[in-house]
């Protein structure tokens, strides 16, 4: 009677797509760990229809085994929601940086059939295999103080009023999930990759790391971020000193307008937008401190 | 004194919240996480949160209600103390949620909205579009980011939380986590350690959580001596897609905007379903649950979903269990504003637009009610004394858990929109109790902590030079997914149960035996994975075991073997009969099994199960009639009981 109990899935499988290739090979870029060179493996494995490049990868770690039979590690990678909106699993299939887990096997075959090519983010120092290190993204956030300056967290009544034209401007860019495609696809962002020295302690490490950081590009996700805050009737209040990071070292001057940026953001975020206002803002905020002085 | 220390492990909304909250008051923080905390699960939810709010409380809602709905929601299996204390912070979380720059959706007039979610009748739930745990959990990671700034919070990402530290005393000191990169173990001695480490979806399989939602952490803190309560209690939610690699949630607002859901009375009936006329629709929610209509409660909706596709034999698809989510009556231009993140994903993940076409949905597991015991103290208004040390400390002195690992709020079953509530409320509600009952601390138990990080560095390295063997330890894991799915989830039997832990005890062996394909030393993700397996399988054995002995029905937990069907008889005379005997059986069945389930980790592996009784001095218990044939009379029944069992304490108080 109870079929789904049955079987054991709550849910059967779907129907498979006709004139599918029978199998999936894929081309991996790996790499052991920081500063180790890196080196392409592949993998054969049976086609099925609607997987996405994680259940590829998952497939990949139950095989443990390259395309000629040998026994490898399993390909390291992030992922955690599994439906784009935690971040994780950024990295460049067939070359384009993009989500793995919204990224399906079928659509991809109309790119390159029966072929997958997988490598990490070029602008990020890599962890190991597809893993990379997004650190910098993070710190770009805390140099823009990307939040809203509150008192305290007791009860002072609700928030301000805020118009439903004001909400729908604010929310897309909200909505940001620190994925860091929009960073590995501008020009102007450049990888930054230090190890740590002999004898340094990791406090010492994470300062150096940070000083690197601090002087360079911020990248279109924080200026976005700034922008949602400076918009924000709380947020606002601190608008000067986003806009003390915004024109400073590593700010929106070195955008080159190049808005390769806004074509790769799996969440379509308006970043132009953000970086038009941005750079307004930035001019009115020159002349300001021009007659401040 | 100098402030205290605090470990939270999680950055959820709950480990989130404390830690603000914490570091406000001027304690530092280590935070603990899998992966960046703005990457937790609770950036999964959609649907929105609950409170009172303005419009509704002019219709008649208070608090009171928020919390009798929950109680009644969660078939009053739940305290009731910290349930009414979290419907009267309800409101003033959602204000501060708002003031930390949550873009809730907002009325023309500027004020924010609320939809209808299930389980009440008031559009109690405020959202952010389709993503609301999304913006609640970034407004939280911006304020904490704001305090690792100053200094206050140390945030340890990419790292795995290992086993609680105890003293001598079995007070907990501290913890060892090991750093994901490096595979590093360390100590890190605390005042206090609260455990936020979310639900563990990922024992069945697939689910609608993510990836991290493994249960280690709450597995490793029960096998240290943490009571498990509920554990049986599992929500399977009534929509979700499904997915080779998971089963993508339909949130419950896709129903609260107006979304049925139906399937053809014609079964498999092969036209589009656009052109199945009206009359030839089933739309069964609505027909069986005239009151709540698509927004019954979450175990009645998932049993009516999963009965209609099985029993009924009516799924939309042949090879398929399936029904019809239709959101296509409703305007594009509403879809897009209120549900764009959720309709989005279902568009990107199966290819096909649900403002066009109605979307195939099925049941899937969601939450667990069930999680680490924690205490409370009642305050003398019936709510929760404010700064008390007890609040959400579990049995182990200094050790406390909040948000979905605890199973203080939801009972047999939760209501949508209230989890997000109680995490917040949990994580900023027990902060000035963690502060006051903050012990020495572990910095001059280097012994303890040694022997510990030794302990577990035995541990690792046993599990990576384990020989080779036949199995792996993601097959494992797929078969625990089935074998737990088959059993323990929306219909349950005894024979079943006990075949499914006898499974489950046999998996366990063989993990014990399986092998690793990644022996090395950094970034080590096949070692993580298999560790936490190994956590899976005494959480299975309390969820099995806790629903093999828990003979009745109670929210999520089905056993149609002890279903108390409606009434049978169409005679006004039999029926009242009836109804007496049905009331009689209710109350029998409340003194025998309204007891929280309360399992310790036996030293043999095994759990050992025993029964703690469940404070409902606010509101007294009460049957769950949604929907039941002869409902009115059983209704009618209960209440004249009431009335007389009221009556000599009337008189009494008189004289
Ligand atoms: C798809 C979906 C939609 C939902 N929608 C809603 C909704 O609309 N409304 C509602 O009220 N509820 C909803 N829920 C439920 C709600 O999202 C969760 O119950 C809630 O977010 C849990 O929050 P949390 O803070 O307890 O834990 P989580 O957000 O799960 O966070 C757990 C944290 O613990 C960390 N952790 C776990 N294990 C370890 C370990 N071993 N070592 C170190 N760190 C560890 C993780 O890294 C993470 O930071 C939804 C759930 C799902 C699955
Ligand atoms: S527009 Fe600016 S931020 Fe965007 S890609 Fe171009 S240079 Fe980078
Ligand atoms: S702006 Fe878009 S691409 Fe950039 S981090 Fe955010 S979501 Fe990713
Ligand atoms: S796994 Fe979360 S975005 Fe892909």
């Amino acid at each position: 009677m109870i079929r789904a109990v049955d079987n054991g899935e709550l849910v059967a499988g779907q129907q498979a797509a006709a004139s599918q290739p029978r199998e999936i090979r894929v081309r991996v870029l790996r790499q052991d760990a920081p500063g180790e060179e890196s080196y392409w493996e592949r993998f054969t494995l049976p086609y099925e229809p609607n997987m996405n490049v994680i259940s590829v990868l998952q497939r990949i770690a139950a095989l443990s085994k390259s395309h000629d039979g040998r026994h490898v590690a399993p390909v390291a990678w992030d992922c955690s929601c599994l439906e784009e909106v935690c971040g994780s699993c950024t990295m460049l299939i067939n070359g384009r940086v993009r989500m793995a887990c919204s990224s399906l096997v079928d659509n991809l075959f109309e790119e390159s059939p029966g072929e997958i090519e997988l490598r990490p983010m070029t602008k990020f120092p890599v962890v190991r295999d597809l893993c990379v290190d997004r650190s910098r993204l993070f710190r770009s956030l805390e140099r823009v103080k990307a939040w809203v300056s509150v008192d305290d967290s007791y009860d002072h009544g609700p928030g301000p009023r805020i118009s439903p034209e004001e909400q729908e401007d604010a929310y897309p860019l909200a909505t940001c999930i620190s994925c860091g495609c929009c960073m590995e696809a501008c020009p102007q962002f450049n990888k930054i990759e230090l190890g740590r020295r002999e004898g340094e302690t990791e406090e010492a490490f994470e300062t150096r790391k940070q000083e690197a950081y601090d002087k360079q590009f911020l990248g279109p996700h924080a200026i976005s971020q700034a922008m949602l805050f400076n918009g924000h009737p709380t947020g606002k209040m601190n608008a000067d000193e986003r806009m003390e990071a915004l024109t400073g070292q590593g700010g929106i001057q070195m955008c080159g307008n190049a808005q390769n940026c806004v074509a790769v953001c799996p969440k379509r975020i308006p970043l132009t937008r953000s970086i038009a206002r941005a750079g307004r803002a930035a001019t009115v905020w020159a002349i300001k401190k021009f007659f401040d002085r | 004194m100098a402030q205290p220390r605090v470990l939270v492990i999680g950055g959820g909304l709950a480990g989130l919240s404390a830690t603000m909250r914490l570091a406000e008051l001027g304690v530092g923080v280590d935070l603990v996480s899998l992966v960046p905390v703005k990457r937790s699960h609770s950036v999964c939810a959609q649907g929105g949160i609950n409170s009172v709010n303005a419009s509704t409380r002019q219709q008649g809602d208070n608090e009171w209600k928020h919390f009798d709905d929950t109680v009644y929601g969660g078939d009053f299996l739940q305290h009731q103390p910290p349930v009414k204390e979290m419907a009267d912070w309800a409101p003033r979380i959602i204000d501060l949620m708002d003031r930390l720059g949550v873009p809730f959706n907002r009325t023309p007039e500027g004020f924010r909205d609320q939809r209808r979610f299930g389980g009440t009748l008031y559009k109690r739930t405020a959202f952010a579009g389709a993503t609301t745990g999304q913006q609640l959990l970034y407004s939280l990671d911006e304020q904490v980011r704001r305090w690792e700034v100053e200094g206050r919070v140390k945030k340890w990402e990419f790292w795995d939380f290992l086993e609680p530290v105890l003293d001598d005393d079995g007070r907990c000191i501290g913890a060892v986590c090991q750093d994901m990169v490096t595979m590093k173990f360390r100590a890190f001695p605390a005042d206090a350690v609260i455990l936020a480490s979310g639900g563990c979806g990922l024992l069945y399989g697939r689910s609608t959580m993510s990836m991290i939602c493994t249960g280690s952490a709450v597995s490793r803190a029960y096998q240290a001596g943490v009571k498990y309560a509920n554990a049986e209690f599992i929500q399977v939610h009534p929509t979700a897609v499904p997915g080779a690699d998971k089963l993508r949630l339909m949130s419950e607002s896709a129903r609260g905007e107006g979304g049925r859901v139906w399937v053809p009375r014609t079964p498999q009936d092969p036209r589009d379903p656009k052109d199945i006329p009206t009359s030839e629709r089933y739309y069964f929610l609505e027909e069986r649950y005239p009151q709540y209509g698509n927004l019954v409660p979450r175990d009645i909706a998932t049993r009516e979903i999963f009965d209609i596709c099985t029993t009924d034999g009516l799924s939309v698809e042949q090879d398929r269990l399936c029904v019809y989510l239709d959101l296509t009556h409703i305007p594009r231009e509403t879809l897009d504003r209120k549900l764009g993140g959720i309709l989005e994903i279902y568009e990107k993940f199966q290819g096909v637009d649900p403002r066009d076409t109605p979307m195939k949905i099925f049941p899937a597991v969601h939450y667990s009610m069930g999680g680490l015991w924690v205490d409370y103290e009642k305050s003398a208004s019936g709510g929760l004394a404010e700064g008390s040390p007890r609040n959400q400390q579990t049995n182990i002195p200094g050790l406390y858990a909040i948000g979905e690992c605890d199973y203080q709020y939801h009972g047999a079953n939760r209501l949508g929109a209230n989890s997000l509530l109680s995490c917040i409320f949990s994580g900023l509600f027990c902060a000035s109790g963690v502060i006051a009952g903050a012990g020495r601390g572990g910095k001059e138990h280097g012994r303890l902590f040694n022997a510990a990080v030794k302990r577990q560095e035995d541990r690792h390295q046993a599990i990576l030079s384990r020989p080779p063997g036949e199995s792996n330890p993601y097959d494992i894991h797929g078969k625990l997914g089935d074998v737990m799915t088959r059993a323990a989830t929306v219909v349950r039997r005894n024979d079943q149960l006990s075949q499914a832990y006898d499974e489950v005890c046999r998996l366990e062996d063989l993990w014990r035996h399986c092998s690793l394909s990644d022996t090395g030393n950094w970034t080590n993700q096949n070692v993580v994975f298999t560790k936490s397996l190994g956590d899976m399988f005494p959480i299975a054995k309390l969820i099995l075991k806790g629903a093999l002995l828990r003979d009745e029905c109670r929210g999520a937990h089905y056993k149609p073997e002890f279903a108390m069907p409606g009434i049978a008889a169409t005679d006004p005379v039999e029926q009242r009969a009836e109804a007496e005997q049905w009331c009689d059986r209710f109350e029998a069945n409340t003194r025998k099994w309204l007891k929280s389930t309360i399992g310790t980790h036996g030293a043999d592996g095994h759990p050992v199960i025993t029964y703690e009784d469940v404070d409902t001095t606010l509101i007294p218990p009460r049957p769950r009639l949604y929907g039941l044939v002869g409902g009115e009379v059983i209704e009618e029944v209960w209440k004249e009981r009431q009335a007389e069992a009221a009556e000599p304490a009337a008189v009494g108080a008189g004289s």
